[in-house]
Parts: C-alpha cells; sequence; structure tokens
C-alpha cells in the first residue's frame, strides 16, 4: 500500500502567476518523459524483477517519482493560480483553460494528452533497466530546456533540483544493471563431478 | 502558516531527503554498513522531528501512521502542500 505524507520532497516555489513557463512546465507532468510516466514505469516493472536489489530499487525510485509528480504539479497549480485571463491568453494557454480551466491535467506541453504507450515494461529485466535508464536521460534532458526557458529564478532552482534527481536515479539504475549482468552470469545449477545420470537409469 | 511550524516541516523534509537519498543507495548497496548507520541516525532524527510536529500541528500521515493529539481530525487542516509558499520572504 501507499502511505500519503503531507508534505514535499522539496519546498517548490515561484516568484508569481506565469502561465507561459506553466504551458512548457506541464510536460514534466503528463508529458513523455515526465514524472506519471516515470512512476508508472518503474511500479509497474518491478513485479517481474528476479533479484531483491532491483525489486526495491524500482519501488523506492517509483515512489520518489510520484513524489516528483507532486512537485511539478505544485509548480503549475502556482504559477497560473493567480494568473489573470489577459496573462491566460497572451501565453497561449487558452486553449487548455477553454478544457480544464486552471485544473491540472496529464498533458505534455503541446496539449497532448498522457498516453500509456509512453512507457514500456517489457518482461526481460536488461531490457527494462536499459529502458529505465533512458527515460532518466530523457527527463534529465527535459528539465535541461526547461531551466532555459524558465525566467523565474525559484521555479529554476526547483527544476534544477528534480533534475539532479534525474542523474541520482540513472546511477541506481546502472547499478541494478550491473547486478543482473552478475545474476545471470552467475551459475545456477551445480553439476555434481563424475555425475553420470545414465549409469543407475532404470530400464 | 505560523514560521515555527514552517521551521519544523522543512526540518522535516531535509531529513527526509536525506533518508530518500540513502534507501535508493541502499537498494543497490545492501551490505555497506556506514551507510547503514548513517541511515538509522537519520531516521531516528527524522522520528523525532516528526513526533514533534505532529503533537504541536497533527498529523503529517494518514491511515493512523500519524499521531492527531486534538479533539478534532486534524488531518484535514490546511494548508496542503502545494499550498505552501516556500518563498525565502514569503509566508
Amino acid at each position: 500500500m501507499w502511505v500519503y505524507q503531507k508534505s514535499l520532497e522539496y519546498p517548490a516555489r515561484v516568484r508569481g502567476p506565469n502561465p507561459r513557463l506553466a504551458k512548457v512546465v506541464i510536460t514534466q507532468y503528463g508529458g513523455p518523459d515526465g514524472e506519471l510516466a516515470a512512476s508508472l514505469r518503474y511500479l509497474t516493472q518491478r513485479y517481474t524483477m528476479p533479484i531483491p536489489q532491483a525489486k526495491a530499487a524500482l519501488t523506492d525510485i517509483g515512489t520518489e517519482e510520484l513524489a516528483h509528480m507532486e512537485i511539478v504539479a505544485t509548480l503549475v497549480y502556482q504559477l497560473i493560480r493567480d494568473a489573470s485571463i489577459e496573462d491566460i491568453k497572451r501565453a497561449g494557454l487558452d486553449s487548455y483553460y477553454a478544457d480544464h480551466d486552471k485544473a491540472l491535467y496529464f498533458v505534455n506541453a503541446s496539449g497532448a494528452p498522457w498516453v500509456a504507450s509512453y512507457i514500456q515494461s517489457k518482461g526481460d529485466p536488461i531490457t527494462d533497466i536499459h529502458e529505465n535508464m533512458a527515460a532518466e536521460e530523457k527527463a534529465r534532458s527535459t528539465y535541461e530546456y526547461l531551466m532555459q526557458l524558465s525566467d523565474d529564478p525559484d521555479a529554476t532552482e526547483t527544476l534544477r533540483f528534480l533534475w539532479q534527481r534525474e542523474i541520482v536515479h540513472f546511477q541506481r539504475f546502472g547499478e541494478v544493471l550491473d547486478l543482473l549482468h552478475d545474476y545471470y552470469s552467475r551459475q545456477h545449477v551445480f553439476e555434481m563431478k563424475g555425475y553420470d545420470p545414465d549409469k543407475f537409469r532404470q530400464s | 502558516m505560523d514560521p515555527r511550524q514552517k521551521e519544523l516541516l522543512m526540518r522535516i523534509m531535509e531529513l527526509e531527503f536525506a533518508c530518500i537519498d540513502l534507501d535508493l543507495y541502499l537498494a543497490t548497496h545492501p551490505d555497506d554498513t556506514r551507510a547503514l548507520q548513517d541511515f538509522k541516525m537519520r531516521s531516528q532524527e527524522l522520528m523525532n522531528a516528526k513526533m514533534e510536529y505532529e503533537l504541536a500541528y497533527g498529523p503529517l500521515l494518514n491511515y493512523g501512521f500519524g499521531t492527531n493529539p486534538g479533539r478534532t481530525w486534524q488531518w484535514i487542516d490546511e494548508p496542503w502542500p502545494w499550498e505552501i509558499n516556500w518563498r525565502r520572504s514569503g509566508t
């Protein structure tokens, strides 16, 4: 089960209303390399992992991604909460407003809704961990583009925290990959020397 | 949110972040006794800070994992995490 804690993982902050920035940051909420995709990807892959370290890493990183989703939601919410209709129109957020007002919805920066095909759960543990390492790289790149686009130093600080976490998660998945390679190269069947299966076979 | 509450919550967030990061490290290094020692220390500090916070301001966790010292159901007390203004000058 999951338990909710009434605090953010990082004190997300913004300087003031900025619907233009909200329009792009929302891609880390419901976009292809966003936090919803990340958490669901890891939490659904963990069932078929063969080693305990992989099950733990996917559970814990998947759970941390849920906390990141909440941080991104907080950024978007605070960036649009006090924005005027004029600001929203000027920022090009009017099409989003028409469908969602100032509510949070899972879309990418151009408004396309979240789809499950953003993620994969392949069953082959090596394949899945490679997918996750690529996902962390893609999310890192996205945070870099968002920091370039941000004109709010407080929001940039929060984006930087999330960016750093991608790097840590990439490292952990790399270690999981190593452990999986160890696991698969290890011998699992032990043959007895001099054992001849035909010797005492009943005819 | 009063400054004392905010300060204590920030302390909890800092300790918890240390625990999260150590937790992830320990997933792939379960035999690292130094990291485990670090984790145990931070986690104890975190538990103490949470207890102090909950006794003063109500539960941080739902489903009975937190403490509700008041006479009413304090879980519903605002602000919720996304409503807090963490700007350094803010309230």
